[in-house]
């Protein structure tokens, strides 16, 4: 969830007084400061929803909603004010009984009237004053006021400052002539009119609905409601919600639930949701919204979250007339666009409604009612969990959790999960369940919705087709000329686009400057940087989950949201959001019936020589003339440079469209016209990207296609077919321009383009603050920068070259061909180094030196390196080159006196690099080098070697936790001293990664728990942190995982990472870490390297500034990387607050990296980046290098204390004072600059600037403690011990800790099965027997939750319902998602069904399920699955390793990318497969008594029939030769056999 | 880059092949041949296209070396031309006669023999005269500018070529009778064809370059006449003073500097002189110094079928590998086996010249010493001398600076602490007007850095006439190859 600023709202008339909007009156939000602003934040939290299935209202149904509410605490959180919750609230059905009894005022029947739940003022005249206008608005409206009742209120309960922004909470009762919903619609316009003119909030106002909520922990709730323990209070259905905030905050109005949902989840979508609903204000029509519908206007409330922006349509919808359900499945449609089996009505309405809304995308879990329907619905990905079950009297519950409540088993009758693609709908009055088959049957037949659609829309290929214009070599060059191509661009990124037909890539991070700093004239799109998900939502993976992605979407005039009909206008689909020039052609070609044409073509020039004013004014009349063009009818508009010439320069596309969006947005024309880009300077995905986050529908990247049509032709592009015309090519490109696209989407977890259209989710780094109002409205952009004169200035110098005064002079290398006389591309620079191109950090002399210097020992050239490095970075290539040391306020202090250099290297650590993506050469090297001196290495996500794990030479200090979970087992974790959770990288944030079947050689495959030669992928999502509370849980997980060991959490820079860092603190890791957007990777996508991210700089700084403000700073260690280099940086970076310092690339160099950027080739021919044997006898780095370069960085840092007057770093943390922006340098670019907020000084002393304190991880009172003290025996001597225990939903992890402590014990050798028995009864709560080590087995009767064995390594668990269970347990839903993360052995039986993502990336382990949900297997790698149920859908997805045997199997459930490519093997059991799984299930019936089970056993030559072996082509032929090798005596790890693998994979 | 495993699957560094010594002896036409195109394209699929290519510091001109490697591999020698003369002028005169520093900084030279780049360098320049594609550049327009360039040595005809083809009018002195420097007269045929320094020259002169040949500045035509008369000056003269060894013997007849010998020769070769005046024919010679210019008098006293030929030199004999005070990518002193060394000759190490020995007033032989390092210097170590016969002694001691004759009284130009011509950022001198490149400027070097000074002072007076410029510089006067300290 996220907010835009939050601000003062002005009465929508224009008039009166402004009054302070609820959002800030009821809030202790602090305003912006520094970097910190209140519209990044973020929540996340738990829900439940209790009904009766008999329509009878109770108390009882209040009590168990309570309850459920204070088991869902630990999705929860609170602040540094341990009293102040993050907000929790419960939504009841109108206790109409209650009300009665305690009103002294006679009320209609139920229906008839209305309850305000009304937070008023809390000063008894402002009270007054809005009491009296609030009756006379209802009055205004017709209803007769019935009166006020005072909400008894305790507020003794709330946290201080939770108190201080309370306010008068009363209920407010009205009734009328209408009833029911049109008496809802009237209080919904009375609210509206309340809110916006006079401040006044309505958690609720409606005739079947109230709600109780506000700034309390759980269990404060009915406490501080008095109201809610009241025994005569009851209701019928009751939905409740626990808040878990990234701040400290307290917003009374931000609690939920809100009038008609709850929501679990985060919409990434939201800036371009609320933007769209702007722009449709002025088509809605309702009789809804009365006759002066502007003063309800704007639907989405400014300064309020994103669940209300969602609440607030919703309602809107609902209240127009529309099914409560359907309003849901407008705004989160299932996955329908690649759903061929989907019902055609159903479609159809689907296809319908995305003609009218775009989707409000992001993870999801949403409960809804409006009083008479309640529903639940997911995300179309099922990022949040929610499980249901009924039970024999009548009860429903439905949660994020299973166990809220209390039930006998014997009492349930029906058990299951909200699964993504349906909607669960209760009929609250009927007490009745409605399928959700009939309920879209139902929806699918109210309108004619396939005839509407069929009538209205058309494809593009069904247009009419013109002729191909072929431009030539010499128009080509010259226009490539006008929009500043470089011939590096058609090296290395047009080129390989052209020939593969995917995005390239690339190694190590960037380290030119940033466009705002670097002297070269830069394309606007260099000023963007992409947002990306990290912590409170998940990306996605849109390769393996492409089921949920979308590219298509359709243009055209949107029709009236309100009232449902045959669309007046015409649409027209799009497949893709990269056009070709024949296409556009076709879109520009379109006529009416009437032959009138249909689209205009805008061109977006301007005279250069006029400057910014001669911009401005022509932005001005493109503008006012497509406003026109709008009016005429015109329904397509196409912004066009194409016809630049020597007078006439392009406007930049960028700036273009989005002030045409803009302009159209605000004067409310947005929606009746699309936009479309036809434009030369778009030539990166990151370009493409941007372009439709502001607003295009789809781009005509003309000049890049018309590029790679010319390579073609040449002959450049190897591997292309030139003819006809370079088609090939254009196609290739466009093809990987918009799978691009999708991925930056996925990045953000936005997963189609039509809500990506529009959405901004970027940041600018560098641009003005008018500029980005005027044209970029509501992008964030901390610093300031530029403003219009520099665009124009840079555009003029492109252009200018382009037409020079004087042609330039062949052969002089200016810019034209000696041999040809052509002009000639600039070469560039960005990627690779080149004299005369940008500066590069790394370059020839500083590689040089700094090896050198630590080769030699020699500190005098070691200084001579970080003079060079410094004076670069002075010379405005990084921002803390704009930052000086201020040494003349200080009194230096004698450098003997500060600490020594063994104290400041302790704060060192080397960056995550696996062993895998560099050398064991290299990995070990930085080991022993950080072991000797005290600092820290990391092993990077590929796991460790076991025999280092112990190793006090070799290890690796820090053992990371990232997305693949390669070699994450309980051994490693219980080794570890600090565990490292990466959330993002910097060098491609939002993405995973790849390690290419080529690298896989044994010893990586051994390490990684995985196969040699088969390929391994990390999900861009860890699938077990969806949100803020499950990173939570990892946290837990882990801290149980080694008590020990500090977790770290690592982040890369972005705007709004000061609240995710605060988020984090909440979550209680030990270590935060902030790295900048050029850190360095093994491969990445080239626009990731260069787009995504910003500084570590301002990530630090306003990580640091934000946790102060929160109070939370001195919880956490904060830990700063991303290219640094030099003992100025270190200081730098602990002034701007870090603790502790990472460094990859630089110790890296040290090591003898000569930045060849080609690690992902395997082969760096200096042995780091490489797994090739020869290459790696070629590694020449050696620990006492790597221990040279740190001492002398540390021996830089003392004297540069001493030089501040510090004799300890801790003196300097935080000491933003001492820095210096007065003297930023005078190039034009950096003086709009404002460093500003970067040192903005924190109103708290220095003390309080750095970890002081540290988490309270409260582990003092695990389950596991308990089972610790009785399992003595099995600890210290291996006997055997059986233990029991009861758990409930609160006992999170549990074993984990008990396995640790079974690790630690024996740590060379695993336990016997069964060393320690525990037999547990109940509802277990997240992370079950997660890193469970071998030698344990955990048996549960009851229920579980998500992440069941997360990490298993080598235990056994059992999950069975144990006895006196109704229900058949294979119908039933007994376990939640993501069940086997990351599994590397052991055993998994669970009797009964399980979640979506069963067995993801399971490298080892064997489970058995009865029934999953969708995404099963997901990059599994090695492993046994047995499934004895249904399959969900996209099956296998990324699957490369292990087996799965499937009962039933239907083969539409299988991802469709492997089935297409016929990586799997799927067939019948061999004798020998059907013998193991008959093994199988009898240990399955042996642990779990399953009756299914025992019936497929009995009738064993028949199930086995049944049975689908499904087993990935490759291992399958890998395994069978290093098998074979074995049996004949070879060795399987040679290079012969090597050799043989390689020949498999490929062939 | 075409082929990422390049370096691995062609393991074998191939040079430019030879012709044989016995046949070579017998003229004075270039040793070298050219390399198969198979060859070629197998040997630049070596290139890794680095991520920093070192090998672009390396070279002071810049050269695009990854990229017009990649293009020589996917055989598209046209592009790889323009490439490379994007950044330089004479990749004939560099593929001939630059020790290639280029490849001393290669990647693979850390490890593995290094890229031929140099031979990619050749073989390009070899396909453009191929093609006939020395193609003059004229300029559109002309600035009205006049620029006297004084010398017309690599630095004096790059910056002429340069400024000639952005406008200026641009006039080249040389005091000799035929342009070229020491091109011309200082290196041989057997290494550079003097045909295709005429090849080059025609361009230059259809481009509007004019040469003034057999003129003296600051002799014939006084410096301070030239700047009263041209807009900019640029002296581009060279390190014309040889180093000299005084010690006793040295007036002997038959003691000559290298110089004089070798363009003595030249004048031979090329039939403006019938016969030698200093003929090695019979003799034993004996050469001091190891360097180029040595090599250059050895080969050419073979082909004059010297009776012995001895090179001493005062330094230790250098390694055949790098060693640890030269780490990469710094230029190490190696042993060389050049072209001349293969042909013949002695060479001997740490030999420390006493004096010269004579008879009636005519060098017979040269008494040398081991060298004796004594707190930092070079000094005969004594009683170790021993006597070798020589009739001619030829002295390659490398030089000490320009000529300074009229520069600092006629336009007071100032010299810095070696001797050279001192200048500013932008090449000029504390004289209004007047510039300086090359090794006048910089001392004895490189034709790569003669030639980048060359573009880059162009660049500089092309900004100081018009106030802006568009030609590159690739180098600044203060910068040096890269280094230790």
């Amino acid at each position: 969830m996220s907010m835009t600023g939050v601000q003062l709202n002005a009465s929508p008339d224009g008039g009166g007084e402004p009054i302070s909007s609820p959002y800030t009156r009821f809030a202790a939000l602090p305003g912006a400061q520094g970097l910190y602003d209140p519209g990044a934040e973020k929540d996340a939290c738990g829900l439940a929803m209790i009904a009766s299935l008999k329509n009878e209202a109770s108390h009882r149904i209040v009590e168990q909603a309570l309850t459920a509410l204070r088991r869902l605490e630990h999705r929860g959180a609170t602040g540094a004010d341990a009293d102040t919750g993050d907000g929790a609230g419960i939504l009841l059905h109108l206790p109409d009984r209650f009300l009665r009894q305690v009103t002294d005022f006679q009320l209609p029947e139920p229906g008839r009237y209305a309850v305000g739940m009304a937070f008023l003022p809390a000063a008894p005249a402002e009270r007054q004053a809005a009491v009296a206008a609030v009756q006379q608005l209802a009055e205004a409206e017709g209803l007769t006021v019935l009166g006020w009742r005072q909400v008894p209120v305790d507020a003794r309960v709330l946290g201080a400052v939770a108190r201080e922004c309370m306010p008068h909470i009363a209920q407010f009762f009205v009734t009328g002539v209408p009833s029911g919903r049109a008496l809802d619609a009237v209080c919904w316009r009375i609210r509206r009119r309340a809110q916006h003119r006079h401040g006044v909030y309505f958690a609720s106002f409606a005739s079947g609905t109230l709600v109780y909520k506000g700034m309390v922990s759980t269990a404060q709730l009915d406490r501080f409601y008095p109201d809610l323990a009241d025994a005569r209070l009851g209701t019928r259905c009751a939905i409740v919600h626990s808040r878990f905030s990234t701040n400290t905050f307290p917003s009374w109005p931000l609690a939920q639930p809100l009038r008609t949902i709850a929501h679990n989840g985060e919409f990434n979508t939201v800036q371009g949701n609320r933007n769209w609903m702007r722009a449709r204000q002025s088509q809605l029509a309702s009789e809804l919204l009365g006759e002066v519908p502007e003063e309800l206007f704007p639907i989405c409330t400014p300064g309020a979250s994103d669940s209300t922006s969602f609440d607030e349509v919703a309602e809107l919808l609902m209240l127009s007339g529309r099914h409560p359900a359907a309003a849901i499945m407008m705004m989160i449609p299932q996955a329908w666009e690649h759903d061929e089996h989907m019902d055609r009505d159903l479609r159809a309405f689907y296809e319908y409604h995305a003609m009218l809304i775009e989707p409000w995308d992001g993870p999801a879990a949403v409960c809804f009612t409006d009083g008479q329907l309640a529903g639940a619905v997911l995300d179309r990905n099922g990022l949040r969990p929610a499980r249901w079950l009924t039970t024999a009297d009548g009860l429903l519950v439905l949660a994020s959790e299973v166990g809220v409540v209390d039930v006998p088993a014997q009492q349930v009758t029906a058990k299951g999960r909200v699964a993504p693609g349906t909607v669960f709908l209760l009929d609250v009055a009927a007490g009745r369940i409605i399928p959700d088959a009939q309920l879209k049957a139902e929806l699918a037949a109210a309108a004619p919705w396939a005839k509407w659609v069929g009538q209205n829309k058309r494809r593009l290929h069904q247009l009419p087709q013109r002729e191909h214009v072929h431009h030539n070599a010499a128009s080509v060059r010259q226009r490539q000329l006008t929009f500043g191509y470089t011939n590096e661009e058609l090296r290395l990124l047009l080129g390989p686009m052209a020939a593969t037909g995917t995005e390239p890539l690339g190694a190590m991070g960037t380290d030119t400057p940033v466009a705002v700093l670097s002297e070269r004239d830069r394309l606007l799109f260099d000023y963007f940087t992409q947002s990306f998900a990290q912590v409170t939502n998940p990306p996605l993976d849109a390769i393996r989950e492409a089921l949920v992605t979308c590219l298509a979407t359709s243009i055209g005039p949107e029709g009236n949201l309100l009232q449902p009909g045959p669309v007046s206008a015409e649409q027209i689909a799009l497949d893709y959001p990269v056009l070709d020039n024949d296409q556009l052609d076709q879109v520009l070609f379109l006529r009416d019936g009437h032959g009138a044409r249909q689209s205009l073509r805008v061109r977006g020039l301007y005279r250069p020589a006029g400057g910014d004013r001669e911009l401005r004014a022509r932005l001005d009349e493109i503008c006012e003339k497509v406003c026109a063009a709008v009016h005429r009818g015109v329904r397509f508009i196409v912004l066009s440079d194409r016809d630049s010439s020597a007078a006439w320069a392009p406007i930049p596309s960028l700036l273009l469209v989005s002030a045409v969006h803009h302009h159209l947005l605000s004067s409310s024309t947005r929606t009746r016209v699309s936009l479309l880009v036809e434009t030369g300077d778009a030539r990166e995905v990151h370009h493409v990207a941007l372009l439709i986050g502001y607003g295009a529908s789809a781009v005509n990247p003309y000049l890049a296609l018309e590029s790679v049509e010319q390579m073609a032709l040449e002959g450049t592009l190897p591997g292309v077919d030139p003819a006809p015309d370079g088609r090939t090519a254009a196609a290739n490109l466009a093809r990987a321009l918009g799978q691009g696209v999708l991925k930056i989407m996925s990045k953000m977890g936005i997963s189609t383009i039509a809500s990506y259209c529009g959405a901004q989710t970027f940041e600018a780094l560098g641009l003005g603050r008018e500029l980005v109002d005027e044209y970029f409205t509501g992008t964030p952009s901390r610093l300031d920068g530029i403003g219009l004169e520099v665009i124009a200035r840079e555009t003029a110098a492109r252009h200018a070259r382009a037409y020079p005064d004087h042609p330039s002079h062949p052969g002089t290398g200016t810019g034209s061909s000696a041999v040809s006389g052509a002009p000639q591309l600039p070469g560039g620079g960005e990627y690779q180094w080149r004299r005369g191109g940008p500066p590069h950090l790394f370059d020839p002399q500083t590689v040089f030196r700094l090896q050198h210097s630590t080769r030699t020992r020699r500190y005098d050239v070691f200084k001579r390196y970080t003079a060079a490095v410094d004076e670069q970075a002075a010379e405005l290539k990084t921002l803390r080159g704009l930052l000086r040391l201020n040494t003349q306020a200080a009194t230096p202090v004698p450098i003997q006196e500060v600490e020594p250099v063994s104290a400041i290297v302790t704060r060192f650590a080397t960056g995550a690099m696996s062993y895998g993506s560099i050398s064991a050469e290299a990995h070990e090297t930085l080991a022993i080098a950080m072991n000797r001196l005290g600092g820290k290495s990391n092993t990077g996500e590929g796991g460790e070697d076991p025999a280092r794990l112990n190793d006090p030479l070799r290890r690796s200090a820090i053992k990371q936790i990232a997305s693949g979970r390669f070699g994450v087992t309980s051994r490693y974790l219980s080794s570890a001293a600090d565990i490292q959770i990466k959330m993002a990288q910097g060098a491609k944030p939002g993405e995973g990664g790849q390690l290419m079947s080529t690298k896989l050689y044994p010893w990586i495959a051994r390490t990684r728990h995985s196969t040699p030669g088969v390929g391994l992928i990390s999900p861009p999502p860890h699938h077990d942190i969806y949100s803020i509370e499950d990173l939570a849980q990892l946290i837990h997980d882990a801290k149980c995982a080694n008590p020990s060991a500090r977790i770290q959490v690592k982040l890369v820079s972005e705007a709004g990472i000061g609240t995710v860092a605060a988020g984090v603190a909440k979550a209680k890791a030990d270590v935060v870490l902030i790295s900048g957007h050029d850190g360095g990777t093994g491969a990445s996508p080239l626009n990731s390297l260069k787009h995504a991210g910003t500084p570590w700089e301002i990530g630090l700084a306003e990580a640091q500034q934000t946790l102060i403000l929160n109070g939370l700073r001195q919880r956490v260690t904060l830990q700063a990387d991303g290219q640094l280099k030099t003992g100025r940086d270190v200081v730098i970076a602990a002034l701007l607050g870090a603790e502790e310092f990472g460094f990859a690339t630089a110790p890296l160099v040290v090591s003898g990296c000569i930045m060849m950027r080609v690690c992902h080739l395997d082969t760096c021919p200096v042995g780091v980046a490489t797994q090739n044997p020869e290459l790696r006898e070629r590694f020449s780095g050696k620990a006492e290098f790597v221990v040279n370069f740190f001492q002398f960085l540390a021996q830089e840092v003392r004297e540069l204390l001493a030089a501040l007057g510090a004799r300890t770093l801790d003196e300097v943390i935080g000491r933003v004072e001492l820095l210096d922006t007065a003297q930023a340098a005078a190039h034009y670019k950096a003086r709009g600059l404002d460093l500003g907020p970067i040192t903005h000084v924190p109103p708290v002393a220095p003390a309080a600037r750095r970890r002081t304190t540290g988490q309270q991880h409260g582990l003092e009172n695990h389950l596991d403690r308990r089972l610790l003290a009785q399992a003595g025996p099995a600890l210290a001597a291996g006997t055997p011990v059986r233990l029991a225990a009861s758990v409930s939903n609160t006992d999170r992890s549990v074993g984990t800790l008990l396995g640790h402590h079974l690790t630690r014990a024996a740590f060379d050798a695993d336990r016997p099965a069964d060393t320690i028995t525990v037999r547990l009864q109940g509802q277990a709560g997240q992370s079950l027997g997660a890193f469970l080590p071998a030698g344990i087995t955990l048996r549960l009767a009851g229920d579980a939750n998500d992440y069941v064995g997360k990490g298993l390594s080598g235990g056994i668990i059992a999950v069975h319902p144990g006895s006196g269970s109704a229900c058949p347990p294979e119908e039933q839903v007994i376990a939640g998602n993501v069940i086997g993360y990351g599994a590397t052995s052991g055993q998994l039986y669970i009797n009964g069904r399980v979640g979506e993502r069963f067995a993801v990336r399971n490298s080892g382990a064997t489970l058995v399920a009865e029934g999953i949900g969708e995404h099963g297997c997901e990059y599994m790698t090695g492993g046994t699955v047995a499934v004895l149920g249904p399959t969900g859908r996209n099956f296998a997805a990324g699957m490369s390793g292990g087996v799965a045997w499937v009962l039933d199997f239907d083969p539409r459930r299988l991802n469709p990318l492997a089935a297409a490519g016929q990586e799997l093997l799927i067939g019948p059991l061999d004798d020998a497969q059907a013998g193991q799984l008959h093994a199988l299930l009898t240990e399955h019936i042996a642990r779990t008594g399953s009756p299914l089970a025992q019936r497929l056993v009995l009738d064993w030559d028949t199930s086995r029939t049944r049975f689908t072996s499904i087993i990935p082509r490759h291992y399958a032929a890998i395994e069978e030769l290093r098998t074979h090798a074995a049996d004949s005596g070879q060795n399987p790890d040679s290079a012969q056999m090597w050799t043989q693998i390689l020949e498999v994979t490929r062939g | 880059m075409a082929d990422p495993r390049g370096f691995l699957n062609i393991r074998h560094r191939e040079t430019q092949p030879r012709r044989p010594v016995p046949l070579r002896l017998l003229d004075y036409r270039e040793v070298s041949e050219r390399q198969r195109a198979g060859t070629l394209q197998a040997q630049a699929s070596r290139c890794m296209d680095c991520g920093v290519p070192f090998c672009h510091q390396g070279c002071p001109l810049g050269n695009l070396i990854p990229e017009f490697n990649d293009l020589v591999y996917r055989q598209r020698m046209d592009e790889a031309a323009d490439r490379l003369l994007q950044t330089n002028n004479f990749p004939e005169l560099t593929g001939r006669l630059c020790p290639a520093p280029c490849e001393a900084a290669c990647v693979l030279g850390i490890n593995q023999p290094a890229v031929t780049i140099k031979q990619v360098e050749a073989e390009l320049a070899g396909h453009l005269l191929d093609a006939g594609a020395f193609t003059p550049q004229p300029p559109a327009r002309h600035t009205g500018a006049r620029i006297a360039v004084v010398g017309s040595g690599p630095a004096g005809l790059a910056a002429a070529q340069q400024l000639t083809r952005v406008g200026h009018t641009v006039v080249v002195f040389e005091r000799d009778e035929a342009p070229g420097g020491l091109l011309r007269f200082g290196i041989p045929d057997f290494k550079l064809d003097k045909r295709v320094l005429e090849r080059r020259l025609e361009q230059l002169r259809a481009e509007g370059t004019i040469f003034r040949t057999g003129v003296n500045i600051g002799v014939d035509v006084g410096w301070d006449e030239l700047r009263r008369d041209y807009d900019a000056v640029i002296i581009a003269i060279g390190a014309g003073e040889p180093r000299d060894l005084p010690v006793p013997g040295r007036e002997l007849d038959g003691v000559h500097f290298a110089m004089q010998y070798l363009t003595d020769s030249n004048r031979v070769v090329s039939q403006a002189r019938r016969s030698p005046r200093i003929d090695a024919r019979g003799k034993h010679v004996v050469i001091l110094g190891g360097g180029d210019t040595g090599a250059d008098c050895l080969g050419t006293a073979l082909r004059q079928q010297a009776a012995s030929v001895t090179t001493l030199a005062i330094g230790q004999q250098p390694p055949a590998e790098r060693g640890p005070g030269h780490p990469w990518p710094t230029v190490p002193p190696l042993f060389e086996v050049q072209s001349s060394h293969e042909e013949g000759g002695q060479r001997s190490y740490l030999a420390s010249t006493v004096r010269f020995n004579g008879r009636q007033g005519r060098v017979i032989g040269v008494t040398v010493a081991e060298t004796e390092f004594v707190a930092g210097s070079r000094l005969p170590k004594p009683g170790t001398e021993k006597l070798n016969k020589a009739d001619l002694v030829l002295l390659a001691l490398g030089f000490t600076g320009p000529e300074k004759a009229g520069l600092d009284e006629q336009v007071s130009i100032d010299f810095d602490n070696l001797g050279n011509v001192a200048r500013d950022g932008y090449y000029h001198t504390g004289a209004d007007n007047v510039f300086a490149a090359g090794d006048a400027g910089r001392g004895q070097s490189l034709i790569v850095w003669a030639i980048a000074e060359g573009r880059s002072v162009a660049a500089a007076v092309d900004r100081h006439l018009q106030g802006h410029t568009m030609l590159p510089a690739p180098v600044a006067p203060t910068d040096r190859a890269i280094s230790i300290m």
